[in-house]
């Protein structure tokens, strides 16, 4: 590559109102809730969009972050999540709490989530709507970029701390198209 | 509204608001925005149709950003002249969302009511890719929205 390209460099230090962040997402909520049926299907259209968030922001993490090496384990990729992911994108970190005996499942305590700043969920919605659901889904198609595959749950959301559960479920198979050998 | 002698907990708007220095990446941003650039696009027939969509979110973004930034900067004090208004556009709620002012602010030759806010190199335009048969499409009415709602209120 000879020619310089127009790719602004040195993205990873450009930084934007977060305000203008919580609010595009609100503005967003806000159009699925008009639009789709009902909460479950927002839901739905979250998590779709944040797994086609995460499917890219895995490339963008590792490109930037040269020091994350290979994790091994779920307590590793547990801790690239809470304190460097999130830390990222966020702009927050994240407690890592409440391991399950099999060291599967952990949660993510997210505090303060800026997704929900400035946000208020009607009583009448509040028990269907997950309001960050593009968290989960972004962190299950991050994992899933990297071969791993997890289910990811909100199991507390708006008024009170985030907390995301993530449970591994199977490391994905290399499988190469038919005729794209390396 | 349940919220007086209620002990749950407590509205929103009994918060303090916040300082807003709050920073957040670019990437994840851009990556937000692309993703509802694309349902968008999914949910309309048209270029136009499009483009009013995305106008509307940043009217959403618009109404709300207004209340803050008069609240945080001004001392809840509005502006009611049409040039000092624009002024406010250019520098506060631009340094609110950019980090910098909007690059000029030019008044029309023909039209005495028009007025011209430009931006060399918006944000949100950066990152999408427009395809060919969509050659007029312009991101950048999600930020006409915003300016549009804040100078409407």
């Amino acid at each position: 590559m000879s020619k310089q390209t127009k790719l602004p460099i040195g993205i990873d230090s450009k930084k934007i109102s977060g305000e203008l962040f919580t609010l595009t997402y609100g503005a967003l909520v806000a159009e699925l809730l008009r639009d789709l049926e009902s909460p479950a299907e927002v839901n739905r259209q979250l998590d779709k969009m944040g797994y086609n968030i995460g499917l890219r922001i895995a490339d963008d993490l590792l490109a930037k972050n040269a020091q994350i090496g290979r994790c091994t384990d779920m307590h590793q990729v547990a801790d690239v999540l809470a304190k460097v992911a999130l830390r990222t994108y966020l702009g927050v970190s994240a407690q890592v709490t409440a391991w399950s005996a099999a060291n599967d499942e952990f949660s993510l305590l997210i505090e303060p989530n800026p997704l929900t700043e400035f946000v208020e969920v009607p009583p009448e919605l509040a028990q269907e709507l997950r309001y960050s659901q593009m968290i989960c889904g972004a962190i299950r198609g991050a994992l899933q970029m990297l071969h791993i595959e997890v289910q990811t749950v909100i199991v507390s959301d708006v008024n009170q701390n985030t907390e995301i559960r993530v449970k591994f479920i199977r490391i994905l198979q290399e499988s190469v198209p038919p005729g794209e050998e390396y | 509204m349940q919220r007086i002698g209620s002990n749950k907990q407590v509205g929103i708007l009994d918060k303090s608001l916040s300082r807003g220095k709050s920073e957040m990446n670019l990437s994840s941003f851009a990556l937000l925005f692309a993703e509802m650039v694309r349902f968008a696009n999914n949910r309309s027939n048209s270029i136009g149709d499009l483009q009013d969509k995305l106008a509307a979110y940043g009217k959403f973004v618009g109404s709300r950003l207004l209340d803050v930034i008069v609240l945080r900067e001004k001392g809840y004090r509005r502006e009611t002249k049409l040039l000092n208004m624009l002024m406010f556009v250019k520098s506060n709620v631009w340094k609110n969302l950019f980090n910098k002012e909007a690059d000029k602010l030019e008044r029309s030759n023909d039209d005495p009511c028009q007025y011209l806010l430009i931006e060399k190199e918006p944000i949100v335009n950066t990152y999408i890719s427009v395809p060919k048969d969509k050659g007029s499409l312009n991101c950048a009415s999600f930020i006409a929205g915003i300016v549009e709602a804040i100078l409407e209120v």
